[in-house]
């Protein structure tokens, strides 16, 4: 299943990539993560912790106008993502002044 | 090329100056990492054009970036820190127990005979491996182990372990300095370890003289003399003559023995350098006059080095990793600040010049002679 992930600036720099990437992914948090990493190797640790494994505490997963970031990581993704209308849209919480 | 690299590690992204041994005209090349702090980046002395980055941000973890082409181009290696095993606790700022919790690299440290053997020292204080080029990383867990851990503590900017040096003419022995819990020493690899640091004296904690909990700011030593080490502590300026077994106070006539970082002049080994800061709080030069100290005598007796630096209203910076030395024959100081200039002296620390003025707060200057 193909999935639109847009990506925030340090990650696109980081993986040499567009704002937007498709990835071959099982429909969930997990899934695109996974896969994202697999594609950019580079991202790997950047969205979750090595030795946890959870979500890093700013960094946000939204989609379709809904925050998703404290969602089960294994929940299914929202259908206008799967369906392709929708980007995962990976955010860096807005902090910094 | 024959010159000079100066790696440059910012608040935001990297630096890269270049200049040929004449240190008279330089080329800046950056940001890299543009928006990631960059607490250190340091050269293979194997390979020059192998370079270590450290990239990190809140939200996004650490990075460690890998250059083998003289830092044109980048590549991530590997950047999992994970711990060795079950973490114990040590000593948070308000007296209670946290567990040991990693945050980032504060210095990266490569072997100066093996082109992908390097280390790394972390936050919480932990010291990495890597003998696959940076791929992956292995704790010398022997250290966080020790028995004293639980009464580490962090410093104001964490609990970092941001000094490792490496015995020249023995490769079993390595002496790291955490701040804050002072100095620690291997004879094994880094299998066990011990502190070393008799002779220190810190009023901030409770028993001056103790074992472990000093403020250790930085390390240098001269890698023809490995026995004699040069220290700056949270407060004095000390020196050990055997491998750190015991210290005294060769602060002498510096109009302030707090500062951060020291480093010795290349050829001479009882040259040694040192930036005063006026206090823990005031953390900007006495007078807000940038001054270097210099002393040629091994310590005690020290001299001012102001030509070509701000002599009035200057209240920056100089972290611990922001001051280096070149090899070239006529030794170069180079030193970083927090307002973002980047000073470079072609003549040992006598005149000095600006070579990058308006960067991001620099974190951390390396250098490397080509």
């Amino acid at each position: 299943m193909t999935i639109r992930v847009a990506l925030p600036t340090h990650l696109r720099q980081l993986a040499g990539c567009d704002k937007e990437v498709r990835v071959d992914a099982p429909p969930t948090q997990r899934g695109v993560i996974d896969a994202l990493e697999q594609q950019y190797p580079a991202l790997h640790g950047t969205l979750r912790d090595p030795a946890t494994g959870r979500r890093r505490s700013f960094v946000r997963f939204y989609a379709c106008e809904q925050d998703l970031s404290h969602e089960s990581p294994d929940s299914t993704l929202p259908a206008a993502v799967i369906e392709g209308t929708e980007p995962f849209r990976i955010i860096g919480a807005m902090a910094g002044g | 090329m024959y010159g000079v690299r100066v790696l440059v590690g910012t608040r935001k992204g990297a630096f890269v100056l270049t200049s040929d041994e004449k240190r008279q005209e330089w080329q800046v090349d950056g940001p890299h990492f543009a928006g990631w702090e960059v607490y250190h980046l340091a050269g293979s002395p194997a390979d020059p054009d192998r370079i270590w980055a450290a990239p990190s941000t809140g939200w996004f973890g650490q990075m460690i970036q890998r250059s083998d082409d003289g830092g044109r181009t980048w590549d991530a290696v590997g950047n999992d820190f994970s711990y060795a095993s079950a973490v114990g606790e040590h000593q948070w700022y308000d007296g209670t127990l946290r567990p040991w919790e990693f945050s980032r690299v504060w210095h990266l440290e490569p072997s100066p005979t093996d082109r992908d053997l390097v280390y790394a020292g972390i936050q919480d204080a932990a010291l990495f491996r890597s003998s696959d080029g940076g791929v992956t990383w292995e704790e010398l867990r022997g250290l966080r182990e020790h028995s004293s851990g639980p009464k580490w503590q962090p410093g104001a900017g964490g609990m970092c372990l941001h000094t490792i040096l490496l015995d020249p003419n023995n490769p079993s022995r390595m002496t790291v300095a955490i701040s804050a819990a002072g100095v620690f020493r291997t004879d094994d690899s880094g299998a066990t370890w011990r502190p070393i640091n008799q002779g220190l004296l810190s009023d901030g904690i409770p028993s001056a003289a103790a074992e472990v909990g000093h403020c250790v700011h930085k390390l240098a030593m001269h890698p023809s003399r490995p026995d004699t080490l040069y220290m700056q502590k949270h407060w004095d300026v000390m020196r050990s003559d055997d491998a750190g077994e015991h210290w005294h106070e060769i602060s002498g006539d510096l109009p302030s023995d707090f500062g951060f970082p020291v480093v010795v002049h290349a050829h001479e080994p009882e040259t040694v350098y040192v930036v005063p800061i006026t206090s823990d709080s005031y953390h900007f030069p006495p007078d807000g006059r940038l001054r270097v100290y210099r002393s040629r005598t091994g310590g005690d007796v020290w001299e001012a080095l102001t030509d070509g630096l701000p002599q009035e209203n200057c209240f920056v910076d100089v972290l611990r990793d922001a001051l280096a030395v070149d090899t070239l024959d006529e030794c170069g100081v180079y030193l970083g600040t927090t307002g973002g200039q980047v000073y470079a002296s072609s003549d040992s620390g006598d005149t000095w010049t600006p070579i990058a003025t308006h960067l991001p707060a620099v974190l951390s200057v390396e250098v490397q002679t080509l």
